[in-house]
C-alpha cells in the first residue's frame, strides 16, 4: 500500500532557543526522582530524536555527545554509554528523517519506536559485555511509553511554530 | 539517507560529511567509555561535569523530598508518641550493656597493654545525608551530600545504625558515592560470628549477597551472622554484614551456595555514617616466604585485593 502524503499545517521557522530550552527541561524530566518508576521513558532520547528529525541541521551528533555526557556523570554510569547511545540515535533519526516526516503521527510513532528500543538495547548490550548485571526487563519498557509520548511530544514541541490560524484573504499562504 | 548524504552544493556550508561525524563521535564514546571503565583515568572529567550536573539534579530532586517533608510533618501525634516510647523502651534495654561499655573499654584497653598487642582503633565518622539514588539501572549506588569539601575520600566505609551498608567509590566537590554492598561484584571480607571462620561476601545485584568459595562441608547454618573481618584495612572489624539466609548444597560442586541477606537498611534512605578512613595496615611479609602447600591462602589474598581495589 502506497502512502498517501496528507498535507500538514505550514510551519513557522523554529527559534533556536526554543530547542535548547526543550532540550533542558528534557534533562530535568531526566534528574527527577520518578526516573526510577517503572516505564519512565528516557525524555532526552525522545527529545533529541524529535528535533533530530525535524531539525537535524541544528539539533546533530554534536549535541546528542554532549547531552550523553551530561546523562552518563547524572546518571553515575560509565562514561561513553549514553554518547554511544544518542549519537547512533541522532545520526538514524537524522538519515530517517525524510522518511519519517512523510507519514502521519502514527506511523511516524511506529517508525520512531526501533530507534528508542535500539538506543536502549545499546546501553544494556554495552553493560552487559562489560559484566553489569541485567536490570530486569522493566528497563526496555521506557522506550515503549516514550513511543506512545510522541504524539502530546509532537505537539508540544510544534507549539512555538504553528501559525495563528487567521482568514486573511490578501495574504498567499 | 538520500536526503542529506548526497554531495553538498559549494554554496552551502553544512560541514563534514554525517557519516564521518558519526565515526568521529563514535570513536570518542567507546575510547572514553574502554578508558573510563578499565582504567578510571577520566575522573578530572566526571568531576568538572558533576560541578555543573549536580546542583540542577539536587534541585530536581526537591519536589520530591518536599514530599516526604510533608508527610513526616502530618504523621499523626499518636505515631510519634509511640515512637517515642518506643524508643525509650529501647534505650532501656540497651542501657545496662551501654552502661558497661566505658568501663569495658578502659579495662580492655589496659588488658591489650598488658598483653603488649596494639590498641584497638577508635571508629569516627561523619553522618552523611542520602541525596538520591543514582539512576543507572545497572548497579547500586546512592549519592550522599559530603564530599571532597568534608574530607570524603574514596574508599571510606559507610555505615548505618545496624551494620555496613557500603563504600565511598567516587568523591565530588560537594557529593559522593556510596557503591552497596549489594552491587554486583563488590566484595566485603568478612568473618562468621559463631564460628570465626573467615571468608568474603559477594553482591549478586538483586539485593542478596553471596557468600562464595565455602567448602560444601563448611561450618555453616542458616540465620549465621556475618561481621567484617577487618583483614582488608578499609572496613573496621566487628561491623555486621548480612545474616545468612538459605544454603544450597549440592555435591555435584566442590562449594557451597550460600545466600545471604544485609543486616543494614542498605536500600533504604536516610542518613548514612562514613568512617574515617583506618591507619595503614603493617607492612605484609615478603611474598617470597610463601609456602606452596596452602592451596586458599593466595586466592583469599587476591579477593582481598580486589575488595580493596574496588575503592580506587
Amino acid at each position: 500500500m502506497q502512502p498517501t502524503f496528507s498535507s500538514s499545517r505550514i510551519l513557522l521557522p523554529v527559534r533556536p532557543w526554543f530547542i535548547y530550552f526543550s532540550l533542558i527541561v528534557a534533562a530535568l524530566l531526566n534528574f527527577l526522582p520518578t526516573a526510577h518508576w517503572p516505564g519512565m521513558p528516557d525524555w532526552i532520547a525522545l527529545v533529541l530524536c524529535f528535533w533530530s528529525i525535524r531539525e537535524s541541521r541544528k539539533v546533530g551528533m554534536g549535541w546528542a555527545f554532549v547531552l550523553g555526557l551530561l546523562m552518563d556523570v547524572a546518571d553515575g554510569a560509565v562514561l561513553g554509554q549514553h554518547c554511544f547511545a544518542y549519537v547512533l540515535l541522532a545520526y538514524a533519526a537524522a538519515a530517517l528523517s525524510r522518511r519519517i516526516l512523510w507519514f502521519p503521527l502514527l506511523q511516524q510513532a511506529l517508525q520512531v519506536m526501533p530507534l528508542l528500543i535500539g538506543a536502549q538495547v545499546l546501553q544494556a548490550l554495552m553493560r552487559l559485555a562489560v559484566g553489569a548485571e541485567f536490570p530486569g526487563w522493566g528497563y526496555f519498557s521506557g522506550p515503549l511509553v516514550a513511543t506512545l509520548l510522541w504524539f502530546p511530544a509532537t505537539f508540544i514541541l510544534l507549539l512555538p511554530q504553528y501559525r495563528p490560524v487567521e482568514q486573511d484573504p490578501n495574504r498567499p499562504i | 539517507m538520500a536526503g542529506i548524504d548526497h554531495a553538498p552544493p559549494p554554496f552551502f556550508k553544512r560541514g563534514p560529511a554525517p557519516l564521518a561525524l558519526l565515526t568521529f563521535y563514535i570513536a570518542i564514546s567507546l575510547a572514553i567509555f574502554v578508558v573510563d571503565l578499565r582504567f578510571r583515568s577520566l575522573e578530572l572529567l566526571r568531576q568538572s561535569i558533576a560541578l555543573v550536573v549536580d546542583p540542577v539534579q539536587r534541585v530536581a530532586q526537591t519536589p520530591g523530598s518536599l514530599v516526604d517533608h510533608a508527610a513526616t510533618y502530618l504523621q499523626g501525634l499518636q505515631a510519634l508518641q509511640q515512637e517515642n516510647q518506643l524508643l525509650k523502651h529501647n534505650q532501656l534495654t540497651t542501657a545496662p550493656n551501654l552502661q558497661r561499655l566505658a568501663h569495658l573499654e578502659t579495662e580492655n584497653e589496659r588488658l591489650r597493654k598488658l598483653l603488649a598487642v596494639k590498641e584497638r582503633e577508635q571508629a569516627n565518622g561523619q553522618v552523611a545525608q542520602i541525596l538520591y539514588t543514582a539512576r543507572d539501572p545497572f548497579s547500586r549506588k546512592v549519592i550522599v551530600d559530603k564530599g571532597q569539601q568534608a574530607g570524603i575520600v574514596a574508599g571510606q566505609p559507610a555505615i548505618d545504625e545496624a551494620g555496613v551498608v557500603g563504600q565511598v567509590t567516587r568523591v565530588f566537590p560537594f557529593s559522593a558515592e556510596i557503591t552497596l554492598i549489594t552491587d554486583k561484584d563488590q566484595v566485603v571480607p568478612v568473618q562468621i560470628v559463631r564460628s570465626g571462620q573467615r571468608s568474603v561476601v559477594f553482591g549478586l545485584g538483586n539485593g542478596q549477597l553471596e557468600l562464595r568459595y565455602m567448602p560444601a562441608n563448611a561450618d555453616i547454618e542458616v540465620g549465621d551472622e556475618l561481621v567484617t573481618s577487618g583483614l582488608d584495612g578499609i572496613y573496621l572489624p566487628g561491623f555486621p554484614v548480612a545474616r545468612v539466609v538459605n544454603i544450597e548444597r549440592d555435591n555435584a560442586y566442590s562449594f557451597a551456595r550460600i545466600f545471604c541477606v544485609p543486616v543494614a537498611g542498605v536500600e533504604n534512605f536516610g542518613e548514612v555514617m562514613v568512617l574515617d578512613p583506618r591507619q595503614p595496615l603493617p607492612p605484609a611479609p615478603p611474598a617470597s616466604s610463601g609456602r606452596p602447600g596452602s592451596g586458599d591462602k593466595p586466592s583469599l589474598r587476591s579477593k582481598k585485593r580486589q575488595a580493596s581495589g574496588k575503592d580506587n
